[in-house]
């Protein structure tokens, strides 16, 4: 069996930033395994802009910030391995995997780090009710047609979810000739960037159906149209409000799941809110030597949290190897109040280090805080707050040391309208 | 001039055509759709009933017990899986009582093995999961789940091999009854001629009988709901799981599937509409509130994909498997225990015919073995390896949810009865099955399947018919 | 005249309030850094996007990706959609070569954004 110090599964945005990172820090004996045809993960297919502002202070689209580490993987020489697929993973780090030139083989690593990236939901998981025609399409899914195969999937288009991969493909498809006839989004509020309402879909004309979602899908071989419904306060379709529109093609774009088949034969534990590993600071999971980062971890909003939440998983992957001594004293964060989910979930008590975190809703003039019991430990005000934004919280090495118990809180609490804006 | 012309390439036309495989004689058969297997043969429960359900001396009753007996041997030669997990009919009082005693005395009057009426200590032995308020249960050890689409295609494929010619896209308009034979044309104004023809055309088997004059049965559509759930709640049960049946039918079950994953359904709606096969807001929200009833801790969160056929009702009470005329064999109203009854049915039709005028040689070469469409998959590593070797599109894995590679896709493209379409390519392989639901693997099956056949990439098509995945280029 | 916008110069997505007369600026308030300035006169004035899209490559089954070096008038967008889904390039490509020099007369240029 080959042994290999650092195996990294998955040569996206996440996967590539460790490798480089790992390297820059003294691993030699790094292996990427890519499932596709190329380096790159899913910014492969994002040809549209807004990537790369908070790490290279500059505007890129998908493929250019892919290929900022692309770059250096080649320059590093840092060696990788395409159109492989990891079947499965072992918590004693054995990794079986499959390509056209091995068949399956085995390997032993020292440190494996997840970066296996996400799925999307689909119609089957929604129970969309109506006919089975082709013509739908997940928005990833559709994005790929488009933008690698340079196929269009259809003329006249609803779509489903105003999540950030369906308001880039309401512009993309309306560029590439096809009318978008509305998108119709379940909750009160898009959970896409407003940028992207702005550039996707007011300048096209394109109305958002706000509180409505698609109840039926009509069509014999092919999508001939749908039915939208508004929803009440608790998403539940109202039958009279009930409109039909005739379209060829449905997109969906309802939700990212993070693909953690692997970890779950490695027996890593996972947060059944991220969908990804329970992690602390270093982007350990619960096996020693197995680390996560990116949209396997959680669904990340921006690429450039991505490649930093990899250094930090890197960096953990090389003390691991090197056998540096790791910390001991540590607290779980029990996300509460308003809070859906923190990673990392445990965090050690003697670095500074930074919690990302979603809020359960749409919230202004709230302030964040981690407490320990009654104490405040860390805290932030904030204008605004939304669940399709990703936040952040740092924590110094003071803040840290104050901590006294085994377990602090995350929480939000609403203040009165004369709080500071951050 | 063929000798058998069978309409329908769905369980039943196809294990007929296998039947007569058999011997020396020339079989056409004619398919409506762009696939075998995609009526109701492509959308039931996949359940080999034990066969206490049907009515004493009935069709019904007669196949089903024998056609159950007879599926291990049909399902090893066709390399189809086949899981002899029992079935438990769950029992909450006294009126449920009563109708399980009945179904026991029948089963036992219908020839039904090893059937027993257990309490509720066994039932909790055998099904942990199973409701809390069951108080008991009738268990049939030989009931059993099989893949509905896999033994029709398995079964189409060996008789191809063995010399059956199909038909596909061949909607029968018209039949001309001449002396000595039928003359049967489709909408594209083909015709065969044959000089005995089996109507096993499902939910269009009366408008069939009625082209040569035969209107004593209609055929009522009646669609059955199903939802499907993630391979992780596979295990939830082992057994076929029903509640005690009703006057309106078995009601909705909780089963295993043989791949694994969990399937609850059918609802059970009577249509006007043959083509209806929409799934319904109300009737998904039924599946889920009755199988909770049966089984606790069904995972809801973990449905994968929802979906509807249509089974083919008719109005005499049993199957419909007669000679209305020389030479013509109606095989219709083949809703449950139809999947069961196939293999006995196929044989009966097959001594009907030959007692009725018909005579051929059997084979000496006939095979009626085919190799498991899913012969790569089971292997070992090792063994695999030796595969990837000597063809390398074995190594490349194309659907990663269930692990299909290319190979295994090319091979379901070859292999009779070949695959077309995107379907056509996931009920043979199971590719696009997954819970990503083909978003990963669309692109590239499409690709491989305009390859194969030599179409553009905007040809290729999810079912046939019109439905096709992309207009065009974008440039 | 008063008018709300959201900047879409970066994904901070701040929002604006502009004052403007005609196609004049009067003031803006809500931006963060001066790009919110600039993009409000634009907005209203003549506003402008960057172009991402794709374009054909001879002989290759993928399709090359490419943005506009700058913004270009929103209102024609479609416009220079056809005249980049009119040509064809040549592979090999480098990632930040000109496809389409000064298109429609913009001084815009089209780059690739990946190489092929």
């Amino acid at each position: 069996m080959k042994k290999i110090d650092l195996v990294i599964i998955g040569g996206g945005p996440a996967g590539m930033s460790a490798a480089v990172c790992a390297a820059n820090n003294g691993i030699k004996d790094i292996l990427i395994i890519e499932r596709e045809e190329a380096l790159g993960g899913i910014l492969k297919q994002c040809i549209h802009n807004g990537f790369g502002l908070h790490k290279f202070k500059e505007e890129l689209t998908g493929p250019e910030y892919a290929w900022k580490y692309e770059k250096q993987i080649f320059d590093l020489q840092i060696p990788f391995i395409l159109e492989t697929m990891v079947i499965e993973i072992t918590e004693d780090k054995i990794i079986t995997a499959v390509n056209q030139t091995e068949g399956y083989f085995q390997i032993k690593a020292k440190a494996i780090i997840l970066a296996m990236g996400c799925r999307e939901r689909n119609r089957g998981a929604l129970n969309i009710a109506g006919t089975r025609p082709s013509g739908i399409f997940t928005a990833g899914t559709a994005q790929k047609l488009v933008n690698i195969k340079g196929y269009l999937p259809g003329k006249t288009v609803v779509i489903l979810g105003s999540g950030d991969i369906g308001l880039i493909m309401a512009r993309r498809m309306t560029l590439e000739g096809a009318k978008v006839k509305a998108v119709c989004e379940l909750l009160p509020y898009s959970g896409g960037l407003t940028r992207n309402i702005v550039q996707c879909l007011n300048d096209f004309d394109i109305p958002l159906l706000l509180s409505h979602t698609v109840t039926e899908i009509h069509g014999k071989d092919r999508v001939s149209g749908v039915s939208v419904a508004k929803v009440d306060k608790n998403r539940k379709p109202i039958p009279e409000t009930s409109q039909y529109i005739a379209c060829d093609t449905v997109l969906l774009s309802v939700g990212l799941i993070p693909e953690n088949e692997l970890s779950k034969g490695a027996n890593i534990k996972l947060d059944c809110v991220t969908g990804g590993a329970v992690v602390n600071e270093k982007r350990e999971t619960s096996v020693k030597g197995i680390f996560a980062c990116g949209n396997v971890l959680h669904v990340h909003d921006l690429v450039d949290y991505v490649s930093e939440e990899a250094e930090l998983a890197a960096i953990g992957a090389v003390n691991h190897i090197k056998n540096v001594q790791q910390t001991k004293k540590s607290a779980i964060i029990i996300p509460s109040n308003g809070i859906r989910y923190v990673v990392p979930q445990i965090i050690g008590l003697s670095e500074c280090t930074t919690l990302y975190f979603r809020v359960k809703d749409c919230d202004e003039n709230v302030t964040i805080r981690l407490k320990d019991g009654e104490t405040v430990i860390a805290e932030r005000k904030k204008r605004k707050t939304t669940p399709g934004e990703m936040e952040r919280i740092a924590l110094t090495k003071e803040m840290l040391s104050i901590i006294k118990s085994a377990q602090v809180t995350l929480e939000l609490a609403k203040e009165d309208a004369s709080c500071e804006r951050n | 001039m063929v000798d058998i012309g069978i309409i329908g390439a769905g369980v039943c036309g196809s294990l007929i055509a296998r039947e007569f495989a058999k011997y020396h004689c020339s079989i056409v058969v004619m398919e409506k759709e762009s696939d075998v297997a995609t009526g109701s043969s492509g959308a039931n429960s996949g359940i080999v009933h034990a066969g206490f359900d049907a009515k004493e001396g009935s069709f019904k009753a007669r196949f089903n017990v024998k056609g159950s007996k007879m599926m291990k041997r049909v399902t090893n030669e066709l390399g189809v899986k086949y899981k002899n997990n029992g079935t438990l009919v769950i029992g909450f009082g006294n009126e449920d009582r009563k109708i399980i005693e009945e179904l026991y005395n029948r089963g036992i009057q219908n020839g039904v093995e090893s059937l027993s009426v257990i309490g509720r200590e066994q039932l909790i032995q055998l099904e942990p999961n199973s409701s809390k308020d069951a108080l008991f249960a009738l268990y049939a050890p030989t009931g059993g789940i099989v893949s509905p689409y896999g033994l029709n295609i398995a079964a189409l494929g060996n008789a191809m091999d063995n010399g059956v010619i199909l038909k596909l896209e061949y909607e029968v308009v018209n039949i001309l009854k001449n002396n000595n034979y039928y003359s049967i044309y489709s909408n594209q104004g083909e015709k065969v001629d044959c000089r005995y023809c089996i109507n096993a055309a499902g939910i269009y088997s009366d408008a069939i009988a009625r082209m040569i004059g035969d209107d004593s049965f209609h055929i009522t559509p009646k669609k059955g709901e199903y939802l499907l759930l993630d391979k992780e709640c596979g295990t939830l049960v082992s057994h076929t799981v029903f509640h005690t049946p009703t006057e309106k039918g078995k009601g909705i079950l909780v089963s295993p599937t043989v791949d694994g994953n969990l399937l609850l359904g059918p609802t059970s709606m009577n249509l006007d509409d043959k083509e209806n096969t929409a799934t319904t807001l109300q009737g998904i929200q039924k599946i889920i509130s009755e199988s909770m009833q049966d089984v606790q801790n069904i995972p809801q969160s973990r449905v994968i994909t929802s979906f509807a056929g249509l089974r083919a009702a008719g109005d005499t009470g049993d199957f419909i498997i007669n000679m209305p005329t020389r030479g013509f064999v109606n095989v219709a109203g083949i809703e449950s225990p139809g999947l069961t009854s196939a293999p006995a049915i196929a044989e009966y039709v097959r001594d009907m015919l030959f007692d009725n005028g018909f005579s051929a040689e059997e084979k000496t070469d006939f095979n009626p073995f085919r190799v498991p469409m899913d012969w790569f998959y089971g292997m070992s590593l090792e063994e695999k390896n030796k595969v990837i070797a000597k063809d390398r599109s074995y190594g490349k894995i194309v659907c990663r949810c269930e692990r299909i590679s290319e190979g295994e896709l090319l091979y379901a493209m070859c292999t009779n009865p070949k695959a077309h379409t995107v379907d056509g390519a996931k009920r043979r392989t199971r590719a696009g099955m997954g819970r990503c639901g083909g978003g990963f693997c669309l692109p590239r099956i499409m690709e491989l399947l305009a390859v194969e056949q030599k179409i553009p990439f905007e040809k290729v098509t999810k079912c046939g018919g019109e439905s096709y995945y992309n207009i065009g280029r974008t440039k | 005249m008063r008018k709300e916008l959201i900047c879409i110069g970066c994904p901070m997505g701040c929002p604006l309030v502009v004052d403007f007369e005609g196609k004049n600026l009067i003031h803006v308030s809500g931006n963060t850094c001066p790009g919110g300035e600039k993009y409000a006169k634009e907005e209203i004035s003549n506003p402008k996007r960057i172009l991402t899209t794709t374009v054909k490559v001879e002989n290759r089954e993928e399709m090359l990706s490419v943005k506009s070096s700058a913004t270009l008038p929103k209102e024609k967008l479609l416009n220079y959609m056809k005249i980049i889904n009119g040509i064809t390039c040549k592979a090999p490509i480098k990632i930040g070569t000109i496809i389409i020099k000064n298109i429609d007369n913009t001084g815009v240029n089209i780059l690739a954004t990946k190489n092929c």
